[in-house]
């Protein structure tokens, strides 16, 4: 049997031979019996002891508890939230004006063409003597890269400042709420992306409503020092269990939820990656953030190719890397693709050229050589349980 | 009859001139619970080495090598219904498929050398 330890979505080989970074939370990981891989530079697990299916199943079904402390996290501050928020609002094309105190933006960060340098979460501070500043949560492959760009695109007088001395914990499942409220009640509180700073377990938090399994949850930013006793103190709770790295894939992809690197990177847009809906209806209209032009035709125009939800028919899956095919000619690429344990079956999303994006058309997937029969599907998979 | 195992974490057992193989309780623990088999058609001929399976888990496709050169003479046909097998009896019920032997089978180990093997992993 060829090596299975290498051909894994989520144990990504760090770029270089640099000594891989922990998280607060890594020898709490090995205690729980956790096989750690190294992801985006840091050592992480990808599974604990029950296994990656159940861990999956668990999350649908009751709690689970990601250590996402490798993601970056930073403050950007200005004097007032328009002048930050119009600061940020020439780097990436969301509605950041817009936010309310207390509210969450999902957006992207942009090249020059409109292509996706990462992903991320704004929030504004519910706090009116906070006014001025926006939280940051980016993707840990790209949170050097990403700091280094808004530095350098932000005027004088507004600064970004990481926060390397805080970790965050993602709570997922529709159990969750009854969790959270047990140890913080004011939490339950937060509409879904929407949040502020609660007191969890006698620590101080930001605690948001959000997450990225299609779960109602939530996101707890802590201090680092804090991070051991706050993933005990959840974890004592029996509805709740450490979910790892490849179960957090397998839930994303059930929901149809793009993982940077894969399903976007430099070269798709917002538009080819159906996140229209995150582009803001004035900024659509005014344009004013990098790649203004490309998203603004492709909004009129169509985009040439858009990222689709795969099901494959029967039992193979499909994975990252696999040719779509429409009448013998290729149509398009798979971005992630794999088993999803609550769908029952194998699940993929891809780009397709748009002429093949209506939900419905039937394409093959070259799987080892031979067509494999599939369909478009509209995503997500799995019904999205989100606090509206 | 006798068993035998490869540095690919298959196991081998020999009883007259057919060979019945499968993967090891390592090689299920290393892949994680498994979703998908894909096994071979019956009467295919395999050369020592050759690709003849596919097995997946959640994450991760791996090939099933044949161990040895002959005829596919049989698969475990439960075992695309219930892949699971692989990970709950690998070198029993979670069996692959049987091939009638070309010659002596060769270059492979027994228990005691696959488990020092295994302890230098």
């Amino acid at each position: 049997m060829t090596n299975p330890s290498v051909n894994t979505d989520v144990a990504e080989p760090s770029a270089s031979d640099a000594p891989l970074h922990s998280t607060p939370l890594v020898d709490a990981h090995r205690a729980l019996g956790a096989r750690m891989v190294p992801f985006a530079g840091y050592l992480m697990p990808v599974q604990y002891a029950d296994g990656i299916l159940a861990e999956h199943v668990w999350t649908r079904t009751h709690a689970g508890l990601f250590d996402v402390s490798h993601m970056g996290q930073a403050i950007v501050a200005g004097p007032d939230h328009a002048t930050t928020a119009a600061a940020l609002e020439r780097l990436v094309p969301g509605d950041i004006a817009g936010l309310a105190p207390g509210r969450i933006r999902y957006t992207q960060l942009l090249t020059p063409e409109g292509g996706i340098v990462d992903d991320l979460m704004v929030t504004r501070p519910a706090d009116p003597s906070e006014d001025g500043r926006l939280f940051l949560v980016v993707n840990a492959s790209r949170k050097e890269g990403d700091f280094a760009l808004i530095a350098e695109g932000l005027p004088a007088g507004i600064t970004l400042t990481p926060m390397p001395e805080k970790a965050l914990l993602a709570l997922q499942g529709p159990e969750a709420a009854a969790v959270i409220r047990r140890l913080a009640p004011t939490a339950d509180d937060f509409a879904f992306m929407a949040g502020g700073p609660t007191t969890v377990a006698g620590f101080d938090c930001h605690v948001s409503r959000s997450g990225y399994t299609g779960e109602d949850g939530f996101e707890i930013s802590v201090a680092a020092v804090d991070a051991v006793a706050l993933w005990q103190a959840l974890l004592a709770d029996p509805a709740v269990k450490p979910i790892g790295l490849g179960a957090r894939d397998s839930l994303r992809l059930e929901a149809g939820l793009c993982l940077y690197g894969h399903d976007i990177d430099e070269t798709t847009s917002p538009v080819e990656a159906a996140l229209v809906w995150s582009i803001g209806k004035r900024r659509r209209e005014e344009g004013g953030f990098p790649g203004d032009a490309r998203i603004r035709r492709e909004l009129a125009d169509g985009p040439s190719r858009k990222r689709v939800g795969l099901k494959p028919e029967g039992r193979a899956p499909a994975r990252e890397g696999t040719e779509i095919h429409v009448g013998g000619r290729q149509v398009g690429l798979v971005t992630s693709g794999g088993f999803g344990p609550t769908v029952g079956g194998p699940v993929a999303m891809g780009y397709v050229e748009t002429t093949f994006a209506a939900p419905g058309t039937e394409v093959s997937l070259i799987v080892r050589g031979k067509p494999l029969p599939a369909r478009v599907v509209t995503l997500p998979f799995v019904p999205a349980r989100y606090k509206r | 009859m006798s068993t035998h195992y490869t540095k690919d974490h298959e196991w081998i057992r020999v009883d007259g001139d057919v060979a019945t193989i499968g993967i090891t309780a390592y090689a299920q623990e290393q892949l994680g619970d498994v979703v998908f088999v894909e096994l071979p058609e019956v009467g295919k001929v395999v050369a020592a080495g050759a690709e003849a399976a596919v097995v997946e888990s959640v994450k991760a496709a791996s090939d099933v090598f044949a161990p040895v050169a002959g005829t596919v003479v049989e698969v475990n046909a439960a075992l695309p219904d219930a892949p699971e097998t692989v990970n709950s009896d690998p070198e029993g019920a979670g069996w692959f498929m049987k091939i009638k032997l070309d010659g002596a089978p060769a270059g492979l180990m027994d228990r005691a050398a696959y488990d020092a093997y295994l302890a230098t992993l």
